[in-house]
């Protein structure tokens, strides 16, 4: 009798459900969506970047793209050098990181490793907020503020200039790094600093030759998100670095970003199809191989340096 | 609770004296009134059910309570008859550059097994190569791990196995000449072989320093110390030789522990 009602409930268990199945499709292909509407904005951004910057290329040969010194793309006798660009967008990067590479560091060791529970759970939230500043807010403080309080001590300091952009960029920045630096010297695991403290080392010691090293994977990847955020930033060096393309390696000269480039462009009415139009997805695409090197760099970084503890 | 300390008197030398000591987590009393000598020059064994307080007794030969706010100790600790290890003015790292301590699971630095040994003397302000390099070798040949290692100093410590870097902890922990070596359950994250050579290394040490280890196994005890703790609830019930201990353990709790009706 046992048996019997045993075999009859368990064909009953063994049989597929239809709803079950068709629910757990459904939900199966909703969350395939989500994730692939990401990818898929990826690709079509580089699509179009890639074929507007070959119809670019046609017309101006990539040599001249890469090594030119003039870019003045709107004149009467157009030149496309993309250096000038290039070294607006390097120096201001430079700058800014200059800032906040050791700002963002140091605040990430004091929070880590130094300030009480109660300092840090203010401080981390209050020096996160830097990050939700708008952007075009830290771009008229730079232009309106920072310039003017440098006049003092360089008063031939143009009112557009690299320096006081990529000094704000990197105050802007610093929560990028101090944070996700934060969270990597967190999570080393507690017996590594009793290691240390039980070798006599004093809390420096621990927090720079063994915390810091063994998280060195996460602040190098912190340096390198840091870094893609300065080559990307746009707001504020439109407004405050200038908009002309300037050679130069001087950070006290004015000089336009690639980004500072393509906001100009892409406010201006240029006609659909023109060699100026394209100008802005050649640039484009200059600046995201830069990021994505710089992206693949920095995963090359992790994996070299990946935590095992 | 009467305890009955009355085993045969110890004769060798005490290198620390422990007075008095009560130790409290906060408002939690977690060690009390322990009074205890640790013999020079011998491994005296902490043994007992979890949550005894063995490891907060071991910890507090070097200050490690120190490291979380909140904790307190009263009474004392006496190196050598003339330090008191918890004494106000006493800096807790001059305490640990003398009395250093191995960990339950190995925890070697993210650094080369060189490195590694190197610590010790490096946050000593030492930079003298020659010298360091003299005393790793002689730390890497105690710890019996020079042979598996002197061709490859360089590499990662991470490439060793858990027994190897448990013995290049202790490698650390000795190469900067401390007087106490503090060990917490040293092997219960290794395999048996591996346990086999860590207890066998350890009774060799004990011409060059003073061992005091917490252990959860009894057979470990029995096989590696010569003197035995037993606590039971953050009071030291019975210490004496372990081969007292064991075979005649003067108090019921001790005998209900070691014969496996407690813990």
């Amino acid at each position: 009798m046992a048996q019997t009602t045993l075999k009859s409930r368990s064909r009953q268990i063994y049989k597929p459900k239809l709803a079950r199945q068709v629910k757990e499709k459904v939900i199966e292909f909703i969350l395939f969506l989500a994730a692939f509407s990401s990818v898929a904005t990826t690709v079509a951004i580089l699509y179009i970047l890639i074929k507007e910057s070959f119809l670019f290329f046609q017309e101006v040969p990539i040599v001249d793209f890469l090594t030119g010194t003039k870019w003045t793309p709107l004149f009467v006798n157009p030149q496309y050098g993309i250096l000038p660009l290039l070294s607006g967008t390097l120096m201001s990067a430079g700058v800014a990181l200059a800032v906040a590479i050791p700002m963002g560091t140091i605040a990430a060791i004091y929070l880590s490793e130094f300030a009480t529970k109660r300092v840090r759970e203010i401080a981390k939230p209050a020096l996160e907020l830097l990050a939700a500043i708008p952007t075009v807010v830290y771009g008229y403080f730079a232009l309106l503020y920072v310039t003017p309080f440098l006049q003092n001590f360089f008063p031939k300091l143009p009112g557009f200039n690299i320096l006081a952009a990529g000094l704000v960029m990197g105050l802007m920045i610093i929560p990028f790094i101090s944070s996700i630096s934060e969270d990597a010297m967190s999570a080393v695991p507690v017996g590594l600093r009793e290691g240390s403290y039980a070798m006599g080392a004093t809390k420096l010691q621990t927090a720079l030759k063994v915390v810091f090293s063994a998280a060195i994977s996460g602040i190098s990847s912190s340096y390198i998100l840091g870094t893609s955020r300065a080559v990307g930033e746009t707001m504020i060096v439109a407004i405050a670095a200038g908009l002309r393309p300037n050679l130069t390696w001087n950070p006290f000269d004015q000089a336009a970003t690639i980004t500072a480039f393509i906001v100009q462009v892409s406010l201006g009415d240029l006609p659909h199809g023109t060699i100026a139009y394209q100008t802005i997805f050649a640039a484009g695409l200059t600046l995201v191989l830069m990021t994505l090197l710089l992206n693949i760099i920095g995963h090359f970084l992790a994996k070299t340096y990946r935590e095992i503890y | 609770m009467v305890i009955n300390n009355s085993h045969e008197q110890i004769t060798s030398i005490p290198k620390a004296e422990v007075a008095d000591l009560d130790f409290y987590y906060g408002s939690f009393h977690a060690l009390k009134g322990i009074n205890m000598t640790l013999p020079e020059h011998s491994v005296t064994a902490l043994i007992g059910p979890s949550g005894c307080g063995k490891t907060t007794f071991l910890r507090c030969f070097n200050r490690m309570h120190d490291l979380y706010p909140g904790n307190r100790y009263e009474g004392s600790i006496w190196l050598d008859k003339d330090t008191n290890i918890l004494g106000r003015k006493v800096d807790p790292i001059e305490v640990r550059m003398r009395i250093s301590m191995v960990f339950q699971r190995p925890n070697p630095f993210p650094k080369s097994i060189y490195e590694n040994v190197a610590y010790g003397l490096r946050v000593r302000g030492e930079n003298n190569r020659r010298l360091m390099d003299e005393k790793i070798e002689d730390a890497l040949r105690v710890s019996a791990l020079w042979d598996e290692v002197k061709d490859r100093l360089n590499e990662s410590a991470y490439n060793l196995s858990g027994g190897q870097q448990q013995r290049l902890c202790i490698a650390r922990a000795l190469v900067a000449d401390p007087e106490i070596v503090l060990f917490d359950e040293p092997t219960s994250a290794l395999d048996p072989i591996a346990t086999a050579s860590i207890e066998e290394l350890m009774s060799t040490l004990k011409d060059r320093v003073t061992i005091l280890i917490v252990t959860h196994s009894m057979q470990q005890a029995a096989r590696i110390s010569d003197h035995t703790a037993f606590m039971y609830l953050g009071e030291l019930i019975e210490f004496g030789r372990t081969k007292d201990v064991f075979n005649k353990p003067l108090n019921q709790q001790t005998e209900d522990y070691i014969s496996g009706r407690i813990g």
